[in-house]
């Protein structure tokens, strides 16, 4: 990066580090943060998207619906992450490329599975075999948030199911006896309630995505755990920096950064808490009426 | 509807893409100096990028680097994220039969055990190896307890920090860890020959690629060149063709 770092075996002390910190795999490094926090920043949403619609699936009154919502929650949760993220994107990924094998090549003959081997032809490739590596990344991004989603989504689903059964009877019979439709009564009274009594479990989800990120190196993009695995291994005179084992300094950068992340979430969580709670019939709500000078 | 949504992305994406040229996908680990590794800029680096260069250059193939997990490298060529397994790998009878193999690039060479004592008993004691290697599989017949890892790195580290008595890997990844270790690492047990050397991978499927790799390592065994590389980047005591 700068010119004094073309020779880093003449550099010592501080001016060596700087060299060092600014190669480009440790820019690499810096920017898989983003590439985390971009993840986080999408994954959430469609997982609460994802969520919502499997709540509302699950409690719809037409049984097919409530089965594939109910089945969706069960499924997913009940198969560990990990599996998710080897056998499940794998499938789609075989199954995008099957697609469009079917509709692009109509007149191969060879078969598509071969005793272990998945081969279609070179147009059905996603991305195609001369993409550029940005669009097999982003191809992998994509699938890595989908799979998030996915897996957040039915997590998120249970407890928005738990949010919306925790909204007092009253309150839904009140809107009725109002004359609202159930439509209305859903939409005006139970979505704008549920959130205080989901909230708990929802940011108990959020943290643990947070946390969940390593895996995204099995779909391969390079997020933060494996470039700190790579960077602070130990290198030899291969390197044009050598350096001994030094995981446990980039480990704990990676501590204080999840720490961080830990702590602002909490401060945000906690105003949010304070938000829903105004107005609602639970003893936060309550104790904000009070605390106003409202009547008791 | 998000799969719709992305299926309806992916063919705006490929679309137009079925005449143009198939670029050769190289996957590798990067995290196995000096055969491959990811260097300072945070390219791949090492003898198989230089080696893997030059053969697409005189195969006439446009060639791409990837790098993955060794866990899964096999299971990716499969499914076809890249056409070709450039990581080091040892040609043996168990990988021949999941996929194909080049002739070899590196000839047959030793596996070594290295510790902090040159006495440790690596027939008895715990000894490290990374895991799907055929090192992992020596150990776990020769009677030691195996202790395996995911990365090259990290078996070393192991020895470092008292979990294992001993690290068997190639001895080529292991010199330059011995030398540049200050008397920390020693050698230890004796060398033994594993496999047929190293080669490049292939899905089954694919034999003209095959062949055309093959014909490309076989003019730089030819002209020599082969050699020159070897030993530039494992030292004048390598084993040559």
């Amino acid at each position: 990066m700068f010119a004094s770092c073309a020779d880093p075996s003449t550099l010592h002390g501080p001016a060596w580090l700087l060299c060092y910190l600014t190669t480009g795999a440790h820019i690499a490094f810096y920017w898989s943060f983003v590439t985390v926090l971009v993840l986080l920043v999408v994954t959430a949403p469609v997982a609460l998207a994802f969520g919502f619609a499997g709540a509302v699936a699950a409690r719809s009154p037409v049984w097919p619906v409530r089965i594939l919502g109910r089945g969706y929650m069960a499924m997913v949760r009940g198969v560990p992450d990990i599996v998710f993220f080897l056998f499940f994107v794998i499938a789609l990924d075989q199954g995008i490329e099957w697609l469009l094998h079917q509709v692009r090549c109509p007149d191969w003959t060879e078969p598509v599975r071969n005793g272990l081997e998945f081969r279609v032809c070179p147009a059905a490739k996603v991305p195609p075999g001369n993409a550029a590596q940005i669009w097999h990344q982003l191809y992998g991004f994509a699938l890595a948030v989908f799979t998030f989603a996915l897996v957040f989504g039915a997590f998120a689903a249970n407890v928005l199911l738990g949010g919306m059964q925790a909204v007092p009877r009253a309150q839904l019979e009140t809107a009725e006896a109002y004359g609202m439709t159930q439509r209305q009564v859903f939409r005006r009274i139970l979505v704008p309630q549920m959130w205080i009594y989901a909230l708990p479990g929802l940011s108990n989800l959020w943290l643990i995505l947070i946390k969940a990120t390593p895996l995204l190196f099995l779909l391969g993009v390079r997020d933060i755990v494996y470039w700190a695995r790579e960077l602070g291994g130990t290198k030899t005179s291969a390197y044009s920096f050598p350096h001994p084992d030094w995981r446990l300094y980039y480990f704990l950068a990676l501590l204080v950064f999840y720490l961080c992340m830990t702590r602002v979430s909490e401060i945000l969580l906690g105003r949010l808490t304070r938000n829903l709670s105004r107005g609602q019939a639970t003893a936060a709500g309550e104790a904000q009426r009070k605390a106003a000078g409202g009547a008791a | 509807m998000k799969k719709l949504l992305l299926a309806a992305a992916m063919l705006a994406l490929t679309s137009g893409a079925a005449a143009a040229q198939q670029t050769v996908r190289m996957g590798t680990e990067g995290a196995y100096p000096p055969y491959n590794f990811i260097n300072d800029k945070g390219e791949v680096d090492g003898f198989e990028r230089e080696l893997g260069d030059e053969l697409c250059r005189r195969a006439e193939l446009t060639c791409q680097w990837v790098t993955t997990d060794w866990d899964s490298i096999i299971p990716n060529l499969q499914s076809g994220n890249y056409d070709t397994i450039i990581a080091g790998m040892s040609i043996t009878d168990e990988r021949e039969e999941v996929i194909d193999f080049t002739q070899n690039y590196i000839p047959p060479a030793a596996s070594a055990y290295a510790a902090l004592s040159p006495d440790v008993d690596v027939r008895n004691g715990v000894v490290a190896a990374q895991v799907g290697t055929i090192q992992a599989g020596h150990v776990a017949e020769s009677g030691a307890t195996l202790l395996e890892f995911a990365t090259p790195d990290e078996t070393v580290a192991a020895v470092r920090n008292g979990e294992a008595d001993a690290v068997f890997a190639d001895k080529d990844y292991l010199v330059p860890v011995v030398e540049e270790s200050g008397g920390e690492f020693s050698w230890a047990g004796e060398e033994v020959q594993l496999g047929d050397g190293v080669g490049m991978g292939l899905r089954e499927s694919d034999t003209e690629l095959k062949e055309k790799f093959n014909a490309a390592i076989q003019s730089m065994k030819d002209d020599g060149t082969l050699n020159e590389m070897i030993k530039k980047w494992f030292g004048p005591d390598a084993a040559v063709f």
